[in-house]
């Protein structure tokens, strides 16, 4: 008799998602999904709005990083404009870029991940959480919680708000940075430069202890997606084309700017979620998919960019010959991002040019159609849009990094369901393990929910000896 | 022989004694006393209309709310302009406001600086109890300089009558009744294509983000509405 096994809500993940497992007579998995399970119609009600609303209005999709949807849309918009934004503007946009890595980050790994990575996947439910670890390590809680405070005091320094800045608009930033915020945001590094090494150190300890999981937390060959600093091939957060390279870590495609997105990428539908696939047009679906985000980031680049990242950096690349596979690792490279976001950020504020005080450009509609991209802090994020003669959008699309690693997260959920799910039984701890996988790609959600239509749902509800009683579907 | 006409009337506000010379508006005299009556379609050197009726104030002896704005003061008036009778009319009326079209404060131009988004939290509302209504309102951005925002125009008409009174253009004015009424320039044209002078007068008085300047985003675009009875004070001076 078949079974499905659900775990609905995924908890500690940014938005509202589900698992599904189904297993077969025998006991064993046939197969496992990741759903998204809400839809919210961003795309659509732009339509008819003036096309310079948009950074405020796309920021809405999330609270965690309305930043990197802020700039990827002031970004569309300046395609649209013609207009390239003075210098200061631009490296004020990459440290509010850099300050929202490091807070999303500490969010993700010490708020979402590390109940599970310091106090065991096995762990009591009632203390696996951000106050359990807390609780049990304290100096690594302050870390986390002083690392999304960095993050987040420079959002609100920059943009006058934590959430929702509407600093950023299309042609620049509305104001610029004053010296006394810049002292201030420099004066709070050390702190976070002895909060991020702590977690490196902690992290860098334990990892060990996870090899089993690591085998299997979507452990597998890919190719991966991000942006690159084509100078130098480092690191590149908010500037820079696209690089794609294979499961051996080669170039498929090198330079793909935002207009030329849509050219290479596509985007499937499955009936199962309403989150899309994304993939490499050449290579088909599913074949093109990929993955993005900070383990595909370190695995494209050829350096970070920053002396002490880049120590870091030269360690994680020992972990596999070609591109390291497991996204258990994902936690990893999250880390080394957020050092090096720290460097990058002391870097650019070093400039005395950071204080100039031209930082907007101006201009009307001058193209219909325009497209913009910046690495959100779990991966690619794509503004695609159209407007009228008069500014007014007539359509959009917005590719979101969640919805490029669905793919992979679906495939993650299937091995690891394979591996923990034996003759129909499993325990919490290895329910939990399956969910883990999800965050280890730290997916939100929210902003992902894009393919327009009926979702089926199907409950099913399983006696003690398996006899399926009842089953409800929509 | 008939007594003399005198040009002063004295009535009570708020049981404060004040006097006023004939013709004054309630609303004036209330505030040359320091007595303060919500309002949202006056702004000082325009007509009166009495549009939003948040100025609904009681007079003792009637059961009629009476706008402030446009009822001149009689000798011997008792005019009372807080009561809880009044509170639950004006608040009412600023939900009917926000259910009326699409007022989304967080993405919105004005947010901040709106004064249907201050009288809301001046007044203590916290929720519309009303449906929203989500009517399909289009944007007019065919002018050079401007963009029309339907979906956030509570219908005061301080454009219509700044176009009009003192622009002297009278390139706004509505079309519709009742629910349906919408501001229009000229005889329905697009704003870009209308007879519009471009001198911005009525995105200044707008009270909400209906009517801005193109490109400009919430932080950056304040309006200054005060200038007008300086606008009309210089005209009269020449």
């Amino acid at each position: 008799m078949s079974q499905t096994i659900t775990i609905d809500p995924v908890t500690r993940l940014e938005g509202h998602g589900k698992i599904t497992i189904q297993l077969n007579g025998q006991g064993e998995v046939d197969s496992a999904h990741f759903h998204v399970t809400q839809v919210r119609g961003f795309e659509r009600f732009s339509e008819g709005r003036p096309f310079y609303e948009m950074p405020s209005l796309m920021a809405r999709v999330c609270g965690i990083c309305p930043v990197s949807h802020l700039l990827a849309s002031a970004k569309a918009c300046e395609a649209i404009m013609s207009v390239r934004i003075p210098h200061t503007a631009a490296q004020l946009r990459r440290v509010l870029n850099l300050a929202q890595m490091v807070q999303s980050h500490a969010l993700s790994f010490f708020y979402l991940s590390s109940p599970d990575l310091l106090l065991g996947m096995e762990a009591d439910p009632k203390v696996r959480h951000i106050l359990g670890v807390a609780a049990a390590k304290p100096e690594l809680g302050l870390a986390g919680v002083g690392l999304r405070r960095f993050g987040q005091s420079i959002i609100e320094l920059l943009g006058s708000k934590r959430i929702h800045p509407g600093w950023v608009v299309p042609g620049g930033v509305t104001e610029p940075l004053s010296a006394g915020k810049r002292d201030k945001i420099l004066s709070m590094l050390p702190e976070a430069y002895a909060g991020i090494q702590l977690a490196l150190d902690a992290y860098k300890k334990i990892a060990d202890n996870f090899r089993p999981e690591i085998e299997v937390f979507a452990n597998f060959p890919s190719n991966y997606l991000g942006l690159i600093n084509e100078e130098d091939e480092s690191i590149a957060f908010t500037d820079g084309a696209l690089r794609l390279v294979d499961a051996k870590g080669a170039i498929i495609e090198d330079g793909i700017t935002a207009s030329r997105f849509t050219e290479v990428i596509g985007e499937a539908v499955e009936p199962y979620s309403y989150t899309k696939f994304a993939y490499y047009k050449p290579l088909g679906y599913p074949g093109g998919c990929y993955r993005v985000g900070p383990l595909a980031r370190l695995n494209i680049v050829k350096r970070m960019g920053a002396p002490k990242a880049e120590k870091e950096f030269v360690e994680f690349k020992q972990l596999a010959a070609g591109p390291v596979e497991s996204s258990f690792h994902y936690h990893h490279a999250r880390l080394i991002e957020i050092l090096f976001g720290l460097e990058k950020i002391e870097e650019i504020l070093a400039d005395p040019k950071i204080l100039d005080t031209h930082v907007r450009a101006t201009a009307g509609v001058n193209r219909l159609e325009g497209a913009g991209q910046a690495e959100a802090p779990r991966g690619v994020l794509h503004h695609h849009y159209k407007v009228d003669d008069d500014g007014k959008m007539v359509w959009s699309n917005l590719v979101i990094a969640t919805g490029q690693n669905n793919h992979a997260m679906d495939s993650g959920v299937l091995q690891a369901a394979r591996h923990y799910v034996k003759d129909g039984k499993f325990t919490d701890g290895m329910l939990n393990r399956i969910e883990a996988v999800v965050r280890t790609f730290d997916p939100c959600l929210s902003c992902s929910t894009h393919a327009l239509g009926q979702m089926p749902l199907a409950v099913s509800l399983v006696s003690a000896d398996g006899e399926v009683l009842d089953r409800v579907a929509r | 022989m008939s007594p003399v006409e005198t040009d002063v009337k004295t009535l009570v506000i708020d049981g404060k004694e004040v006097s006023a010379h004939a013709g004054q508006t309630i609303l004036e005299v209330a505030r040359e006393n320091e007595i303060a009556i919500p309002t949202l379609c006056q702004l000082d050197g325009l007509s009166n209309v009495g549009a939003c009726r948040l100025c609904l104030i009681e007079i003792k002896g009637s059961n009629k709310l009476l706008p402030a704005c446009v009822t001149a003061v009689q000798e011997g008036m008792e005019v009372v302009t807080s009561s809880e009778r009044l509170l639950k009319h004006r608040r009412t009326i600023l939900e009917l406001l926000f259910a009326e079209r699409n007022h989304i404060c967080s993405v919105c131009v004005s947010n901040g600086r709106c004064e249907l988004q201050s009288m809301g939290q001046q007044l203590g509302l916290t929720h519309i109890r009303l449906p929203y209504r989500n009517p399909d309102l289009k944007v007019d951005a065919s002018h050079e300089r401007f963009t029309v925002d339907h979906n956030r125009c509570i219908l005061c008409m301080r454009c219509v009558r700044a176009c009009a009174e003192i622009e002297g253009a009278h390139v706004w004015d509505t079309m519709g009744r009742g629910i349906n009424t919408i501001v229009i320039t000229d005889l329905h044209e697009e704003w870009g294509e209308s007879s519009c002078t471009r001198c911005g007068k009525c995105v200044q008085v707008c009270p909400t983000g209906a009517l801005f300047e193109k490109n400009k985003i919430g932080a950056d675009h304040p309006k200054s509405p005060d200038f007008l009875p300086y606008l009309n004070m210089m005209r009269e001076a020449q």
